[in-house]
């Protein structure tokens, strides 16, 4: 038996088409670590309540783009309604009760989507139907779209945060909070704002991904361990190391999966994790500190 | 001389709640005096973690993984020994949760604070995963059942547990834990645990093996969580992959958080708090749907208000419920 080369080439444009969303899952999250040490443990609830809310508008409307564009900008708003309430009178106490506030929201957002909409998996409908021959497969073009429009938004944010007024102030802030409030930067609107940013981002995932699994109210768990491993694998705060993360351990999955079961193939990340704890604790894709 | 007098004080609280425990299940009907064990062993299992959340000042989302295994444990010694022999399970059931617990603590001691957090409750999940995928050995989905040992000491006399003798039985277990966590948080390697809490790098500069102590803070909260997991086997004669999931974690963070944390008494006080708002949410919506004639209530989800107080007292009262509680009795 030889390496059976149709299957690894079909895995790892498989590998690289999540390895985009989860992409832009994880760098919602790590911005969002990133400027406020905030590890948000509901980033999978945004996640799961985007694609709740493109089923809705879907179901309202019947296009799919206005179901994108609206879930992103409703969740974005839930995003900075949630940091207001929650997470700002949180500001300066230890990390760690802003993960148990994040924590409970993530409870309250899952039970309350589960009585809301069910415990039967709902489905949206792609946009268009076209494939393409890939070996013996009919690949649908729909998934590589996906990785476009995911490579699109980081590539969109990058640019933001490079060049953009408020993607300035939001680097200022990530590097000295005190100094950046010193300097008239309204901080905490911009955590607020960060925030939002990174729930639209889960949300958009959420919709884009929407075609490839049925949307249930537990969906978001599976994306927040994954996105958790690839911040940490890729450097916690550290947004082109979460991308390389992200499709590194999504292309080892895919490759897993030709011989384990998917739902074991996590264990597969999980030992990348191990390691990297081990021999390079600060991540695999940051420069080693000097 | 206001030491001893506090000392005497403290010890009368404790024997007067150990004789109410004890009386307990004699007045409650059954319902109740289960649920009232069952606030003992998720107190319990709340506890271990307690070390490890109130005492290191390290947050364990991984604890679900810890309990698991002893259940699990618990489950081998009683399927695969015969006959079934309860200090079998228990050891059984330490041995597990021990192996465990060296695994997590020697790889996640490595990092501090949110990694921490993180890495414990990925390793919970690849525990999840592979109980929850190898059906041959763990039952997969369905978990494991098995039937109750007797009490006794093996070969000589035994005798069946009934719901009232259970209740003892894990009041005892409790208490002596509780008795053994609280002399190890007051011991000297107590004592180091909290000044790592307070200041690592402190610590560490004084010249104490701060990893070192870090694994065995890991090693020591896993037996007892483990301990936890072979009481809950035995109360419920089953073990199944949802008590592994990281939600029951989270809900041992949830018990610390509102009991209040570095007491060892408030997570079990959290434990029966969060409890017996389950009970009561889960019967005041079916009666609210009826009253009002909204069929929709009936189903209400009673983490969502859970959470909702979960989340109000993370930012409004940090110190939980006995640390409130004491704050206002020392004004």
């Amino acid at each position: 038996m030889g390496i059976p080369w149709d299957i690894i080439i079909i895995q790892t444009v498989n590998g690289i088409v999540t390895g985009m969303i989860l992409a832009l899952v994880a760098s919602g999250l790590t911005l969002i670590f990133g400027i406020m040490d905030v590890v948000n443990f509901a980033h999978g609830e945004l996640f799961m309540l985007g694609a709740y809310m493109g089923v809705v508008t879907l179901a309202t409307t019947g296009n799919f783009w206005l179901a994108l564009v609206a879930a992103t900008l409703v969740i974005a708003a839930l995003g900075a309604a949630l940091q207001v309430v929650t997470l700002r009178p949180l500001l300066g106490r230890d990390p760690l009760y802003t993960i148990l506030a994040t924590f409970g929201i993530s409870l309250v957002l899952q039970n309350y989507a589960l009585w809301q909409f069910g415990p039967v998996a709902r489905k949206i409908q792609e946009p268009f139907s076209g494939q393409f021959t890939l070996f013996y497969l009919q690949y649908p073009w729909y998934r590589l779209l996906i990785a476009g429009l995911s490579a699109a938004m980081i590539g969109g944010l990058y640019l933001f945060l490079k060049y953009g007024r408020y993607g300035v102030w939001i680097r200022a802030t990530t590097q000295d909070r005190v100094m950046a409030q010193a300097m008239g930067i309204p901080v905490p609107w911009v955590h607020t704002g960060v925030f939002a940013l990174g729930a639209g981002m889960a949300a958009a995932s959420g919709v884009l991904f929407g075609p490839l699994v049925g949307v249930n109210h537990a969906m978001g768990l599976d994306w927040v361990l994954k996105a958790f491993i690839v911040v940490v694998v890729g450097g916690m705060g550290n947004l082109g190391g979460s991308i390389a993360a992200s499709i590194f351990l999504s292309l080892l999955e895919a490759y897993a999966s030709i011989w384990v079961s998917p739902s074991q193939a996590i264990i597969v990340s999980s030992v990348v994790l191990i390691l990297t704890l081990l021999f390079r604790p600060t991540g695999l894709f940051v420069p080693t500190p000097k | 001389m206001t030491l001893s007098r506090h000392a005497g004080t403290y010890w009368t609280g404790f024997a007067v709640i150990i004789v109410l425990l004890i009386l307990a299940p004699l007045v409650l009907p059954e319902f109740w005096r289960r649920f009232l064990t069952e606030i003992l062993i998720w107190g319990l299992l709340a506890m271990s973690s307690d070390i490890l959340i109130g005492y290191t000042g390290m947050v364990s989302f991984g604890h679900s993984a810890f309990f698991g295994l002893g259940m699990y444990g618990a489950a081998a010694a009683l399927l695969l020994v015969k006959p079934p022999n309860l200090w079998l399970a228990i050891v059984y059931g330490l041995a597990g949760s021990a192996a465990v617990a060296l695994f997590v603590a020697y790889f996640s001691t490595r990092l501090r604070d949110i990694y921490f957090a993180i890495t414990t409750l990925i390793f919970s999940q690849i525990f999840y995963v592979i109980i929850f995928t190898w059906t041959e050995v763990t039952g997969g989905e369905n978990g494991l059942a098995f039937s109750r040992p007797g009490f006794g000491i093996p070969g000589l006399w035994t005798t069946p547990f009934t719901s009232t003798t259970l209740h003892w039985f894990v009041l005892a277990v409790v208490a002596a834990a509780y008795l053994l966590l609280r002399r190890l948080t007051q011991s000297p390697f107590g004592m180091v645990l909290q000044s790592i809490r307070e200041n690592e790098a402190r610590t560490r500069a004084i010249g104490y093996p701060v990893e070192r102590y870090k694994m065995m803070a890991v090693m020591v909260s896993g037996l007892f969580a483990g301990l936890a997991g072979v009481l809950y086997a035995l109360q419920n004669r089953f073990a199944a992959p949802d008590f592994v999931y990281f939600v029951v974690s989270g809900e041992v963070v949830i018990f610390n958080v509102m009991g209040g944390i570095g007491t060892l008494v408030g997570p079990i006080v959290g434990a029966g708090f969060f409890l017996g708002l389950r009970e009561g949410l889960s019967r005041l919506f079916p009666y609210l749907a009826t009253t009002f004639n909204l069929p929709h209530l009936a189903e209400f989800p009673y983490l969502v208000p859970v959470g909702i107080i979960f989340i109000a007292m993370v930012i409004f009262m940090p110190q939980g419920l006995l640390g409130f509680a004491k704050r206002w009795l020392n004004r």
